[in-house]
This record gives C-alpha cells, structure tokens and sequence, in this order.
C-alpha cells in the first residue's frame, strides 16, 4: 500500500518475517495435526481394514511421487543457494525445475485418484458401500488428506511461481533473498507433510 | 517510565486525519495503520453485537406464554444458533485482541506498527468476508442453520439448512484469528521499544501474548474439523458418520480441542484490559506483576488440555472423565490469582473511582460468579446434573458476557479519549452502568436457578412451573439492552460532541498514555526508551 509508505520506513527486519513464517508453518501443521488425531483414532479402531484397503491403493505411483517431491525440495534448495550467491539464472532454473516436478506430482495424483474412482473406490460409491465400514472411512480420510495435501501443492507451486517473477524483475535478489526463504520453507513443509501420508495410506498394507 | 522525547510533536497530525495520497472511505479500506484497522474491527463488531442481542431479545420474548407462538420452533432453533454464531466468532473472540490489541500493542510496546501491517489488514478482510458469509447463510440454501453454534454431527451433517455456508464462514473467520496470532507474536519478539523487557511490558501485551499462542495453536484444529464437515456433507467422506464407520464422538473431541481453549482467547485480553485499568485508578503499581504474566500463560497452557469436560455426558471412559475434571479444576487457580492479585492493588491505593474502574470492577464480580458455576461443573457428578440446562447457559453468560462483555465495555470506557481524543459524559456511563448490572443478573443468574431446576437449554417452549423464571428472566433482558443503548448512546454523542481530552485524562503510566490523544500516524515522534517496569507512580504530569 503506497499510502502508509512513509510510515513504515523501519529497518527491514528478515529475521520477523522467518519468525511470522515459522508460527504460520505450525498452524499448517496442526491444520493437518486434526486429521493425523483422526487417521490414528480410526486406525486403532479397524487396523485389519485400513490393512486391506492400504492394499487397494498404487504404492508404486505413491513412492514414485515421493521421490518426485524429495528432488523438488532439492531444487528449492539449490535456487536458494544460487540466489545467496548472486547468480540469478541458476535460480530462476532451479525453480522451473521445481514447479515442473509439482506439476509432475499433481498429474501422477491425477491418474492415481481416476484409477480408484474407476473401480468404485471413492465417497457415496455404490462400490464402497459394500465395503465394511472401517474400509470405508479409510478412503473417506485418503481423499481427504491427500486432496488437502494437493491443495498445498497447488499453493506452493502459487507461492513458488509469484517468487520466479520477482527473481526474474529482480524484486528478489542476493540481499533480498528471505521472501524466497520462506516460499522455500512453505514448500518443504508441504514435503514433510507427504512423508507422513505415504506411509499412512500407501504403506499401511 | 520514558525519556521525554517521547511526546509527539503538537504540530503534528492525528492519524484520523487523512495523511496518503487517498481519502474518505478508501483511504480507511487500505489503510495499514494497525489504529485505523483497529477502529474497523470496533464498529463492524459493535454492528454485530447488537445484532446479536437483538435475536437474544427475540428468543427471550418467545419465553414469554402470551407471545410463545410468535415464531416456530425451526425459527427459534435457527435464533439461537445464529445468536450463538454471531456473538461467539463475531464479537467475543476477536473482541479485544482485534480491537484494542490492534490499536494498543504497537503503543504500549513504543513501536510504530505492527510486524506485518498488510496481512493485519487482510485479516480485517478475512473477518469481514467471514461476517458477509455467516449472514448470507441466514437466507439463502435451505433456510438458517439450526445446531446450535457448536454444529455437533450427526445432525449438522444431516440437516437439510445451510449448514455448509455457515461452518465455511466460521472456518475464514478462523483464518482471521490465526493470521492476528501470527501478527502479534512476531511483533512482541520484534518490535519492543529500547529497554522495553519482556517484564516491562505492560500485562495487556502478555495477555494478548498468551492469546496469540492459543489462536495459533488452536484454531487450526477448528478449521480442519469445519472441513470435515463441509466435505461430509458435499461428498460423504463418512469420517463421522456411523453408517460408514466414523464416529460422532471424533467431532466433538476435534471441536472442543479448539472451542474450550477459545474461551481463553475471549477471556485473557479481557483479563488483559482490567489489569491495565486497575492500576491506574488504584494510583498504585499492580500487585504480582510477574504472577499475573505466569497465570496467562499457564491459562493458555493448562486451558488447552480441559476440552473433555464439555463430553462428560457423552461416553468417555471414567478415566478420561476424571483427568479432564481435575485438568478443570486446576485451571481455575490461575483465574484466582487473577482476581486477588486484583484486589490486593487496590488495597491501600489511593483511588480514583471513574467509569473504567466501576465497569472493571463490576467484570471482578461477574466473572468470579461464572467462574465458581464453571468449577462447579467440572465436578463429575453435578455435572451430570445440569449438563445442557440452562445452568450452562447462565453460567458461560457470566463468563463471556460478564467477563468479557463488560471488560470490552471497561476497555473501551479506558481507552476511548485515547482513540478518538474526546471524552464521554462520565455521568452518563455511571448511569447506564445500573440498568446493565441489573438487567444481567436478572436474566442471568435466574437462568442459574432455572437451570438448577431442571430447565434444558435450547427448548422453544417450558413447563408452566417455570414461568416465573422465565418473566423474570425477560424482562431483565428488557432492562440489560436499555443499559447498553444509553451506554454506547453516550460514545457516539462523545464521538461528535464530546469535549476534547487530554493526552493523559486518567494519569495513566504506560506508554500509550505519553503520546497525543489521538495519536498521530507514527504513534511516536520518537521511539521512547524504557528504563523501568510499566506501572510506575506517581506519574509525571504532562501539558
């Protein structure tokens, strides 16, 4: 806002914006906190059926994606580093590279989530209802977190592609580097939320 | 306790003048001065709180035998649960952090703005976007929701009104609550003036400090269970309905784990406020300066892990019961050293009876009365007893309307000449405060004893022997509103009329009290340097 410009000609302050990110990380977290409580309540109450439906799902896709996801918090962290050393076609690369491994993740997402739907395996499904009902809440709660996980990609690769420009309109550069800091802790964060669902869902069988 | 370079220059101009390159109307809606926004939040909340008290006025008519068929059942269901909606996610939980702790923290911590003065104001967007969509939800869909304001499942997944709409609009206005605590806390880590130490900061600053963690650590658990439901409801995931294998019981675990410990975000700023008026109409620095900081943040923390006594009727193993009913009694001691740290500041204080302090006092009291029926609750077997009678009712009316409600009046009455530089008729404020305190205990404390006597809550009609009750319980109602009219009749009549105040009309000591009344933009012309503990007398007289 130009209008307040003058009044907030205070010293840049980098290390309260890391603060302000890091406190918005642990609603984040707790965001999905909710639904860990949920998945762990339910599990303990049918542990044969989330056994048997983890087995519906494609492990092989799903390690593949975390592998998809494992790089791309890699390429942050090189485009990170490349900005802190000044060199800003490095970094515009590295971030290419890691909305193009989001977008990856996001069309594997896509055929997995077609595949269950086509055999039955979704909400309301005349399919699922068949199921018992401990199968039936486990894929209530994959779509659920794995939707909302999705949702953070999408944000993330928002995040990710708002802070190219800027690198690119040189906004972002050597000595203003913590906007590209935090889009990078936000993007990791939406990783370390992924090794958690893989094992939950993909591996439970 | 500041250098005198502190005072702002008199040339310069407040920052109700407009000072960018925009004016009027717009010039407010992007306005990043955290006292600009704190006076948005002030009248959207003050339009929804007589809102609410508007359906509250309607749903205690209804009690009334001769007009008992003035509305149907479905309407009064809808009336309390939007009374409940409004109240709650509107007024009392953003109440004081929105309003006073934008406007003051920045102020009484010597800073200029907040840490993050442009999400503050897309939190004030978030609000109002929450606001319009809560009040769209009324009349469009399948008709007002009728749960209640807890939207327990199985029903509120259920029914057919529009539920989905509402939950949506508690979850964005939870995105505004998170955004502030983020704001706040980075803003006391960042931004206290030189010399200003975590135990010089005044006790409004460590209440709204203890807030902040709660509305970060809390209200996230809220928002992922509002999904739940919207998703339960668009797709049938099923998580908490039994047919497909979830359980009921999950969602009120999920809810209450955010819902209880936001009683704390309602009362602690409101614990806040008083702590700062009592001093300064005591004359008198506050007794247990660092007992008082200690109890917010053991509020926050031991306030977090007491959700299960709103189920104890619900099914949960006796144990569970039992630890939560402990965890519920031990909460209280923090609240009572409150209270008598209170009291012990005012004994021996020279002191100066005004309007805050009454209305402060009168919190004191109300609130040791809802206090004392909340730890009657946690007791296991009385509980059983009044759960869901109008003994709840009464009793969380003390707390968040006699507690908070009247410490956002007490606040308000505080610090208004340092808001808008005028002064209200004093006169006036103590004659609105009898219809108000007896308006209250009338309708309240006599759900109290209609709760005792078995009447539910949420009923649309009563058995005759509870009419008495109920009349007496109305037209207490009747007079509370007309206490509240000539109340805030008396701010707005200030606000165009009232006479000019002083920069420092109640001698207050802490840092806001050093600059003009209304403060210009910057706050401060410079930083002031603190060089000793917030609540020092006598205070220097200044022109």
């Amino acid at each position: 806002m130009s209008l307040q410009a003058s009044a907030h000609a205070e010293p840049r302050d980098d290390f309260g914006a890391k603060l302000g990110m890091w406190l918005f990380l642990v609603t984040e977290m707790i965001l999905f906190g909710g639904l860990f409580i949920g998945y762990s309540y339910m599990r303990s109450k049918y542990p044969a059926e989330f056994h048997h439906a983890g087995s519906e799902l494609n492990a092989t896709i799903g390690i593949l994606n975390t592998l998809v996801l494992l790089t791309s918090s890699l390429t942050v962290v090189l485009a990170i580093v490349s900005l802190q050393r000044g060199e800003k076609g490095k970094t515009v690369a590295f971030l290419g590279a890691t909305l193009f491994l989001a977008a990856l993740f996001l069309v594997d997402k896509g055929i997995e989530w077609t595949g269950e739907i086509g055999r039955g395996l979704y909400p309301n499904a005349p399919h699922l209802a068949t199921l018992p009902p401990g199968e039936q809440v486990f894929f209530g709660l994959y779509y659920t977190m794995t939707g909302l996980h999705g949702l953070h990609v999408l944000a993330g690769m928002g995040v990710l592609g708002w802070a190219l420009t800027r690198v690119m309109r040189g906004r972002i550069s050597r000595d203003h580097a913590v906007v590209l800091e935090n889009a990078g802790l936000y993007w990791h964060l939406v990783d370390v939320i992924w090794i958690f669902l893989l094992p939950l869902f993909y591996l439970a069988a | 306790m500041s250098a005198p370079s502190a005072t702002a220059s008199a040339s310069e101009p407040s920052f109700l003048v407009d000072q960018g390159p925009r004016h009027g109307l717009l010039a407010w809606l992007t306005t990043t001065d955290h006292k600009r926004i704190g006076l948005m939040y002030l009248a959207a909340m003050v339009t929804f709180f007589f809102t609410g008290a508007t359906i509250g006025i309607f749903m205690r008519l209804v009690q009334l035998s001769s007009l008992s068929h003035m509305m149907t059942a479905q309407t009064y269901n809808a009336l309390f649960t939007v009374h409940g909606v409004i109240m709650i996610f509107l007024f009392v939980i953003p109440g004081l952090p929105a309003v006073f702790g934008n406007f003051f923290l920045p102020l009484q911590i010597g800073a200029r703005d907040v840490a993050f003065p442009r999400l503050n104001l897309a939190s004030w967007y978030f609000f109002m976007a929450g606001a319009v969509l809560a009040i769209t939800s009324l009349f469009t869909g399948g008709g007002p929701p009728d749960t209640g304001w807890t939207f327990y499942a199985p029903f509120s997944i259920k029914t057919g009104t529009n539920v989905t709409l509402a939950v949506f609009a508690a979850f964005v206005l939870g995105f505004s609550s998170m955004l502030t605590g983020v704001n706040f806390i980075t803003t006391i880590h960042r931004m206290r003036a030189p010399g200003m130490k975590w135990f010089r900061m005044p006790l409004f600053c460590w209440s709204l400090y203890a807030t902040a963690w709660v509305q970060i650590l809390a209200t996230p658990v809220l928002a992922i269970t509002l999904v739940l439901v919207i998703l339960e409801r668009l797709f049938g995931i099923g998580i908490f309905d039994p047919a497909k294998g979830g359980d009921p019981l999950l969602y009120q675990h999920l809810f209450w784990i955010y819902s209880h410990p936001a009683v704390y975000i309602m009362i602690l700023p409101a614990m806040g406020a008083i702590t700062e008026i009592i001093p300064t109409f005591a004359r008198r620095t506050i007794f247990g300066y660092k007992a008082i900081a200690f109890s917010s943040m053991a509020i926050a923390g031991v306030g977090s892990l007491v959700w299960g006594h709103h189920m104890f009727t619900s099914g949960m193993s006796l144990t569970g019961d039992m630890i939560f009913s402990l965890l519920t009694m031990i909460v209280a001691v923090p609240s009572a050293i409150k209270v008598f740290n209170w009291t012990a500041t005012l004994y021996k204080g020279s002191i100066d009876f005004q309007p805050p302090l009454l209305y402060a006092l009168t919190f004191i009291f109300l609130f040791c009365i809802g206090g004392l029926t909340g730890v009657m609750q946690g007791a296991l077997a009385v509980n059983q007893h009044v759960h869901d009678t109008y003994f709840i009712v009464g009793h969380f009316h003390y707390v968040m309307f006699g507690g908070t409600g009247i410490a956002f009046f007490a606040a308000l009455l505080y610090w208004f000449p340092k808001m808008f530089g005028k002064m209200y008729s004093r006169k006036v404020a103590y004659i609105a405060w009898f219809p108000i305190f007896v308006g209250f205990n009338m309708l309240y404390f006599t759900m109290l004893v209609l709760g005792l006597e078995g009447m539910p809550r949420r009923y649309y009609h009563h058995l005759p022997q509870f009419d008495t009750g109920h009349v007496v319980a109305t037209v207490g109602s009747w007079i509370l509103v007309s206490g509240l009219l000539i109340l805030f009749g008396n701010f707005a009549y200030a606000l165009f009329k009232g006479k000019k105040a002083g920069s420092n009309p109640w001698g207050g000591p802490t840092l806001e009290w050093t600059t003009a009344s209304p403060p210009p933009q910057e706050n401060f012309a410079t930083i002031p340097t603190v060089t000793g503990p917030p609540y020092a007398f006598p205070v220097e007289p200044r022109p």
